[in-house]
């Protein structure tokens, strides 16, 4: 049992090193560390911008991607060493954000279902970060159950006619292609009306509108389909066989998502060590220790179950199913702590501007946006579902709109 | 990265737990639950023959002389067993602590012993209330002569020798705390069981009246020595736990397949699948922090003492909620004597305070952390 690399492992880890030391956009490096909780703020630059010349130096290096192919802008890569350079690329990694959802869902999409055409046209640009891509899968009425969702193609001639909506679409203002999944056949059942395709966002008759989110923020956006023409050969998979094709890319967003979580402990730890109580610092008193010390636990076991993952890939094998249990637990406790943090700030809790007592309001953030993080990416109870299901080996729900033509399934409660 | 187990070791694990499945089946387990028994002495015997007692002894002293990481692994096995014998109160407690402290004789004299079997041995901290604490110990040693009440001490009533802490001090510093080694077989000493929650684990009172002892370890060095022990038997009573919280959850999973109720397997129902995935969560992270428990105790790195306090919090929390959602998917049945849900609800909330309550392991975790971040 050790944390040492194995000398393949730390050659490569010297390389990318090396590599970054001499090419990053040190400029950023002290705002990028400094922005936390997935919340990302450049002062005077576009994030995207910046993104994209990162990126794009990147590819330039065979730095993209890294785990894929290199005929399509990859480099071919091991999954241990992916992990070992996201471990050096650091903060900078955060400036990866605009292409995760490409490079870890639509990309690997394409690749599993496209033709050898559409792969090297599309995939190396999406490696090298010319062109952004965004997944719309979401619908208002059908989140969980995605196969639920109600946009419709229909086959016109040698193209398909999209009318409907998506909702949650992260990036489609600044997106070029979209990954769509709608319903060719609504006289089926439900998983097998559906087919794949991907379309150019600024086809016409697409219209992206930002979401204003409960925490006031807007970073989520609805696309709106209204006689949007996708060309057939813009289909990934056959007619109807899209839920196969949405496996492909759904179990690569709950490996993607799960890679760098925020657990809020650091900071909390920082905070009740600074804060005057009555009797003294909040980290001297026994209740506070006490829940401080179950999140540090819960913090920490994260961190060596991602370290039993990486283990089993450095030694070629598949990690096992314990990686499931991350965003379950740190979204529930992102919540916790905000929550308690702000009750130890009494009175001035309530507080959310760039108060002193707040603590520049940190926490009130940190509890208005974790709602999300308990629902985007599989809610908490999606993720215990699968845990039940795939882990434990317990039956699967009742499907009582299983067998039912999807025409024939009830829209509404009451 | 290596952040696991060696085939070696897995293969030791395998063989523990195919062992244990024919040498510790909940029936044997039962003679001792049913007081027929007060451990199951031909599982110890066992135990030593397969040289699982003296797994973490060195060769010179009768041992096999491996490390602490082939120990974790049997631990693992022994509490997923829920077995019936005095392993952590001779294994973790008393041998570490000559491993640590003992002198050569005494070192000759008890560890061949151990890992032969003949010997079962424990540590006398606690005496009465309260958490492990130099204040809290008030039985006296005057030129070694002990005076005082040791309650409750694990396996006191089978145990052939005790590792005593004892007041040698007031200055209310840790120095005013020494170690002796008492022979409990040899007669002065004033033993009694005493009813417990987990009676597959005995408890006992010990009353020492002007008993001449001899020491272990330097003089005023008992606390350090003591801390360092029981860091340690943290580390190895996590994994206990830990096979704990797994075999309770299997025994849920398999409960909620195998029951039908309302036309259905109850682990159809969400509010059974959520409670289990919950409890696999808790089982998972305990594990995760076991083995940063177990790399810190085998390397003997300086980050032991937060890598024990945090695998000890995140196993305890796991057993006990593993075992007592163990018995809420069993629903009635699980709350009968019959079926063996309640054995690990037991042994999981008696480990729970063993070593010192989970408030006084999560107010050393914080000390500890607050210190690295101060160093």
């Amino acid at each position: 049992m050790n944390f040492d690399d194995t000398a393949q492992e730390a050659a490569f880890r010297e390389t990318a090193r090396k590599w970054i030391a001499a090419n990053a956009p040190k400029e950023f490096e002290q705002e990028l560390s400094k922005s936390s909780l997935g919340r990302i703020r450049l002062a005077k630059h576009d994030m995207v911008e910046v993104g994209k010349a990162w990126q794009k130096k990147k590819f330039e290096g065979n730095w993209a991607c890294l785990h894929w192919p290199s005929e399509y802008g990859g480099r071919g890569a091991t999954p241990i060493e992916r992990v070992i350079w996201q471990q050096e690329e650091g903060v900078y990694g955060k400036l990866t954000q605009p292409f995760q959802i490409g490079e870890g869902m639509c990309g690997p999409t394409v690749m599993a279902w496209g033709s050898e055409d559409a792969k090297r046209r599309y995939l190396p640009k999406l490696a090298s970060g010319e062109e952004i891509w965004c997944q719309l899968f979401s619908e208002p009425s059908a989140g969980s159950d995605v196969a639920g969702l109600r946009t419709r193609a229909e086959k016109k001639g040698d193209n398909w006619v999209v009318n409907g909506q998506k909702i949650w679409t992260s990036g489609a203002h600044y997106s070029d292609y979209g990954l769509l999944i709608a319903r060719t056949d609504p006289n089926v059942p439900k998983h097998k009306g559906l087919t794949m395709f991907f379309l150019d966002m600024k086809s016409p008759g697409v219209e992206v509108r930002p979401i204003k989110q409960a925490n006031g923020m807007q970073e989520f956006n609805e696309v709106y389909f209204t006689d949007v023409v996708i060309p057939d050969n813009q289909r990934l998979g056959a007619v109807g066989e899209g839920w196969s094709v949405s496996l492909t890319t759904l179990m690569n967003e709950r490996m993607s998502i799960g890679a760098r979580l925020a657990t809020g402990v650091p900071e909390m730890f920082e905070f009740c060590s600074n804060l005057m109580l009555e009797d003294g610092p909040a980290i001297d008193d026994p209740a506070v220790r006490s829940k401080l010390a179950s999140w540090a636990v819960k913090s920490s076991g994260l961190k060596y179950t991602s370290y039993r993952a990486i283990s089993a890939l450095s030694k070629g094998e598949r990690p096992g199913p314990e990686n499931s249990i991350g965003k379950l637990v740190s979204g529930m406790m992102l919540q916790d702590i905000a929550t308690y943090a702000m009750d130890l700030q009494g009175a001035a809790g309530v507080l959310t501007g760039s108060d002193e007592e707040t603590v520049q309001g940190q926490f009130q953030q940190m509890l208005l946006s974790s709602p999300s993080m308990r629902i985007a990416g599989g809610t908490d109870e999606i993720l215990r579902n699968i845990i039940a299901e795939r882990v434990l080996g317990l039956p699967g729900d009742i499907r009582v709109d299983k067998d039912v033509p999807y025409n024939k399934i009830p829209t509404k409660g009451r | 990265m290596n952040f696991d187990f060696s085939d070696d070791q897995k293969q030791l694990r395998d063989q523990a737990r195919k062992f244990l499945t024919e040498k510790c089946s909940p029936k044997a387990v039962r003679v001792v639950l049913d007081g027929k028994a007060p451990y199951d002495k031909q599982l110890w015997k066992g135990l030593a023959e397969m040289g699982f007692l003296g797994v973490a002894i060195p060769e010179e002293f009768g041992g096999a002389g491996a490390g602490h990481l082939e120990l974790c692994v049997i631990a693992e096995e022994m509490g997923r067993a829920n077995a019936p014998v005095p392993f952590s109160s001779t294994v973790y407690l008393a041998a570490e602590a000559l491993l640590i402290a003992g002198s050569d004789a005494q070192k000759k004299k008890w560890l061949p012993a151990i890992a032969s079997g003949e010997a079962i041995g424990t540590l006398a901290l606690f005496e009465g209330k309260g958490n492990p604490a130099p204040k809290n110990v008030k039985l006296t040693a005057a030129n070694g002569v002990l005076n005082g009440v040791k309650k409750p001490v694990a396996d006191g009533a089978i145990a052939d020798f005790a590792v005593v802490a004892a007041r040698t001090g007031s200055s209310g510093r840790e120095s005013d705390i020494s170690l002796f080694l008492v022979d409990l077989k040899a007669g002065g000493v004033e033993i009694k069981g005493l009813t417990n929650l987990d009676p597959t684990r005995g408890q006992a009172e010990i009353t020492f009246k002007d008993y001449k002892a001899e020491s272990l370890g330097a003089a005023g060095e008992g606390w350090s020595i003591l801390t360092q022990v029981l860091d340690r038997a943290a580390v190895l009573c996590a994994f206990e736990q830990v096979g704990g919280a797994d075999r309770a959850l299997e025994m849920g999973r398999d409960y909620a397949l195998d029951r039908i109720a309302f036309g259905r397997q109850i682990g159809s129902f969400q509010a059974i699948k959520h409670m289990l995935a919950d409890m696999y969560v808790s089982a998972t992270l305990a594990r995760s922090n076991s083995y940063y428990g177990a790399w810190a105790l085998s390397t003997n790195a300086a980050e032991l003492p937060e890598a024990a306090a945090a695998a000890r919090i995140s196993a305890t929390q796991a057993f006990q909620h593993c075992a007592k959602n163990n018995i809420q998917v069993h629903g009635g049945m699980g709350f009968t004597w019959e079926f063996d849900c309640h054995m690990y609800y037991r042994r999981a909330n008696a480990m729970a305070l063993g070593l010192g309550s989970l408030n006084y392991w999560e107010d050393q975790l914080i000390e500890r952390m607050r210190k690295k971040n101060a160093a």
